[in-house]
Order: C-alpha cells, then sequence, then structure tokens
C-alpha cells in the first residue's frame, strides 16, 4: 500500500511540474502542451478508436514477429552454446547483426518485400533474433556442468537432459535475453513504422509521425504515452511472473 | 586382493588415464586395480592430484579411460548409469525444482514403478535423511549441510546397487560433517549398499570404511590398503580411531615424497 501512495506521488509531482511548466509561460503551447491536452486526446482518440486500432495493429505485428524471433532464437542460441564451432561463426554473426541498430535493417526490408506487413516482420524478427541467440547461448554457456553430469549419471541423456535439465538451468539468462529480444522488437517495429508508410495498417508510430507533420503535439505526447504505457503493461504481464519464479526458486533477487 | 570373483560389485582392471592439452600429456592414472565386494564400504584417500575424482569418473561412465575397464555387476561400464549413482562434493542440485522433485529426479527417471510408488519412496527418503519437513522447500533455502542431506537421499532414493561420493563432506563444517557421520553409519546398517568413498581426510575415510586404500600422485596410483576392523557405529574422535589415521597418514607421506622424489 505505502509503495503504492509513492509511486502515485511521484507521478502526480511529475505532472504537476509538467503544469507549472506550460503555466511559465516560457515555452509556446505548440511546443509544450499542458498535461490536460495531452488527457484530452487520448480520451478522444480512445473514444473515436484511432488509439485502439493502432495499437492493436502495432501488437499483431510484434507478437507475430516477436514470437518468430523467439522460435529461432532459443534453439539457435542453445545450439550455439554446445559447439566451439557454432560459436564462432553463427556467434559471430549474431554479435555483429546485433550491433547493427535495427532501423538499418529498413531500407533492405522495403527493397525486399516493398510496402509489405512482411517487411515489418523482418525487421522485428532481425531486432530480436539476435540477441535472443547471444542471450541464451551465453545462459547456456554459465550453467555449470555439474548440473548436466548429475543428470546423466541419473539416467537423464539426449533430448530428457536437454528438455529437462540445460533448458531449466539456463532459465535465468533465457528469460533475461527474451526481455532484451521484447525490448529490441518493441524499439525496430517503432522505427520501421515511423520509417515507412504500409496501406495494410496503421501503427501507432505511423500516428506519432502524423502527429508530428500535423505540428500536433498534443498528439505526439499522447502516442509516446500510449507506447511507455503498453510497455510497461506488457513487462508485468509476460516477464513479471518468469522473474519472480526465477528469483523464487533460485534464491536470487530479493530485497 | 580379497573377496572372490563371484561376489565382486565392482572391479576396476588396470585403468590408466592420460590427459592431453597442447602443451603437455600428463599421466593422471597408472594402471589402478580395485575389486570392491558387495555392501563394502570402500574409501579412497590421498592427496589432490592423486586421480581420485578422475577415478570415481571412469567408475560412474563419465570419463572413458585409455587403458583398462571397470567392469559391474559382471558387465563393462560403457557410459554412465542409473545403477552407479554419484554423489559430488557440491550439491548439484536442480534449482528449479523443490527438495523433492530433486528427490523424485532419478527415480522418475527408474522404470517398473508406478508414480504414487515414486512419490512414496522420495517421501521415505526424505525421512531417512530428517527433511521430511523441508519437501517443499527450494535449495536456495537450506543450509549446505541440509543440501548434502538432499543429495544423499537423492542418490539413495533410485537405490542404486553402488555409491560413488566424491568428498561429498568437504565443504562442510565440521559439527555439521560429525553429524553426518553419524548419519551415514546409520544409513549403511539400514540398507547394506556398496559404497566407494573418496576424500583427502584420513580420519573419514578410517570412521567410514570397511577398508581404506591410500593413492599417491602424479601419476595416480593405489599404492596400499587397510582393514579397518574397528566396531561401529564409529566415533571420528576416539583415540582408537586415531591411532589408526595416525598410521595411514605416515604411510601415505612415506609415498608422497617418494613420488615427490620421482618427479624431481
Amino acid at each position: 500500500m505505502r509503495r503504492a501512495i509513492v509511486v502515485v506521488c511521484f507521478f502526480a509531482v511529475l505532472i504537476a511540474l509538467w503544469q507549472a511548466a506550460t503555466m511559465s509561460g516560457r515555452w509556446s503551447p505548440v511546443l509544450l502542451p499542458p498535461p490536460l491536452a495531452v488527457g484530452d486526446y487520448i480520451w478522444e482518440s480512445l473514444r473515436d478508436g484511432t488509439l485502439i486500432d493502432a495499437a492493436l495493429v502495432t501488437l499483431r505485428r510484434l507478437f507475430i514477429g516477436y514470437a518468430i524471433g523467439i522460435a529461432i532464437g532459443l534453439p539457435l542460441g542453445l545450439a550455439v552454446s554446445t559447439s566451439q564451432y557454432l560459436e564462432d561463426t553463427i556467434g559471430s554473426l549474431a554479435l555483429g547483426l546485433q550491433t547493427l541498430p535495427s532501423v538499418c535493417w529498413v531500407p533492405l526490408a522495403l527493397l525486399w518485400f516493398g510496402q509489405t506487413e512482411a517487411a515489418m516482420l523482418f525487421v522485428v524478427v532481425m531486432g530480436t533474433l539476435w540477441s535472443v541467440v547471444l542471450a541464451t547461448s551465453a545462459g547456456a554457456r554459465t550453467i555449470p556442468p555439474i548440473y548436466a553430469r548429475a543428470a546423466r549419471t541419473m539416467g537423464a541423456e539426449g533430448l530428457d537432459k536437454w528438455t529437462r535439465v540445460i533448458l531449466p538451468a539456463s532459465l535465468p539468462f533465457v528469460v533475461s535475453g527474451m526481455k532484451q529480444g521484447w525490448a529490441f522488437a518493441w524499439r525496430s517495429l517503432m522505427a520501421a513504422e515511423i520509417f515507412v508508410t504500409i496501406l495494410t495498417g496503421f501503427g501507432l508510430g505511423h500516428l506519432l509521425q502524423y502527429g508530428r507533420e500535423l505540428s500536433a503535439m498534443d498528439q505526439v505526447i499522447g502516442v509516446m504515452v500510449a507506447i511507455v504505457l503498453i510497455g510497461l503493461v506488457a513487462d508485468k504481464l509476460l516477464f513479471s511472473p518468469w522473474e519472480r519464479f526465477v528469483h523464487r526458486r533460485w534464491g536470487t533477487g530479493l530485497l | 586382493m580379497t573377496a572372490g570373483a563371484g561376489n565382486d560389485k565392482l572391479i576396476v582392471e588396470g585403468v590408466s588415464k592420460w590427459f592431453r592439452s597442447p602443451r603437455a600429456t600428463v599421466q593422471a592414472l597408472d594402471g589402478m586395480n580395485l575389486r570392491v565386494g558387495e555392501g563394502e564400504f570402500v574409501c579412497l584417500v590421498g592427496p589432490s592430484g592423486c586421480g581420485k575424482t578422475t577415478l570415481l569418473d571412469i567408475m560412474a561412465g563419465l570419463t572413458k579411460p585409455d587403458e583398462g575397464r571397470v567392469i559391474a555387476d559382471g558387465e563393462v561400464v560403457e557410459g554412465p548409469g542409473r545403477h552407479r549413482l554419484v554423489m559430488f562434493q557440491e550439491p548439484a542440485l536442480f534449482p528449479w525444482l523443490s527438495v523433492f522433485g530433486n528427490v523424485m529426479f532419478g527415480l522418475k527417471r527408474k522404470p517398473g514403478l508406478s508414480n504414487a510408488e515414486r512419490r512414496d519412496i522420495a517421501e521415505s527418503h526424505l525421512r531417512l535423511v530428517g527433511l521430511e519437513k523441508f519437501k517443499k522447500s527450494f535449495v536456495h533455502e537450506l543450509s549446505g549441510g541440509m543440501k548434502q542431506r538432499v543429495a544423499l537421499a537423492r542418490s539413495l532414493a533410485p537405490d542404486p546397487q553402488v555409491l560413488l561420493m566424491d568428498e561429498p563432506f568437504g565443504a562442510l563444517d565440521a559439527i555439521t560433517r560429525e553429524q553426518l557421520y553419524q548419519d551415514m553409519q546409520a544409513i549403511c546398517r539400514e540398507r547394506r549398499k556398496t559404497i566407494i568413498f573418496v576424500t583427502h581426510n584420513v580420519r573419514e575415510a578410517v570412521c567410514l570404511g570397511d577398508r581404506v586404500f591410500i593413492l599417491s600422485p602424479s601419476p595416480g596410483r593405489i599404492r596400499e590398503e587397510f582393514r579397518i576392523s574397528l566396531p561401529r557405529p564409529r566415533d571420528i574422535n576416539s583415540p582408537e580411531l586415531a591411532v589408526i589415521a595416525q598410521r595411514i597418514t605416515q604411510a601415505l607421506k612415506v609415498y608422497l615424497i617418494a613420488s615427490r622424489d620421482a618427479a624431481a
């Protein structure tokens, strides 16, 4: 309860400061609209459905691209952790491509796929995949070898060993890898949506970009707030349960 | 050596092992021979580098010998298997499973049991090591001694024919260790297990073993065998035990100096 009060007070103070800044008259309201104007925009666009529709379009792309990235990245990362050859080849490829800002995939995606959903998904997958591969393989490499040895003497070999020992043992790293992958997917999709107009769907990034073109600062800030909130909610819903599971069992991160 | 070939549970025949690195080849084990009878408690004692852990790995089937072979129950050991369980120096418990889940891990892989039977066996082994109240706990919530007790329950539960123990009490404090010596002896009295126990603690070996073998390093060789006929249960602090331990330590030192001189 006390924690909730602290959180509410913190954000109340933040909004009050913002309100004070707009009331000081030092900045034009076109560049810095008051919090209520942004609130109005969010309320109106929720009511007429533009914000919800755009969010749904964006989330659909995000989930599909992220799922593909995880489905390829997890097994690939585990495989990379088992072999020096794969580490030298796939591992360095992943490292190199992970340092490439994912917005750099946009021109290539446009030329290959045109202004289609496929181009969007491609950028998201490329943004997700490599960080998942790196986090998973780094995680699986740090598993104490004694786990595998103990498992083998108890009769766990092959697939049984992988699914019942190696994968759960690397869970702490897999979870942080998936979380990192999610953050990268989110960033790359926003970059792609801001850059490219796709006729099949109008996402949050497009809404943001249109706000800029219309010099509608309440829309720009309102969409940004929506993006931040979606990110927070996704973190709480998707990753917090897993993190709690890991903390409880491994005894880590106990505050 | 001792028991007739008929009831030998585990035989080590001329086992040698080399470790090769790009810079040097080091011989870890040199022609080791050992026969362990059914229900016997055999201790291998030696300083670090005498290859006792390597030998245990080979007996477990986790490492292949370069020469010689290990025969368990009349069959040549080709790989690890449920019949020879290992208890390591670290507990090696799985943090993602509860205490109960850890004890069940080996049992689930043992065929011919119903799930209800498996659960009963796991519970009875947790009672055996005095941890039935902690079955739902997670590994990080246990003390070092409790973790090793869980590891012991986990190794005993699938009823392996041979239990291989690699300095299982080495990382524990003296008080916890002494309690576990009592527990081990009680458990061994209750169910005659064949146990091969590796340690560098001579008193521990004398306290637990029917026979104690001393090993010397570089390369690892079995040097001498001592039969311990003290009555059980034994107290690690008893003067009789200290006398025997003293004699074995003396012999160990002689071999250590000899192998050092040979290396020089």
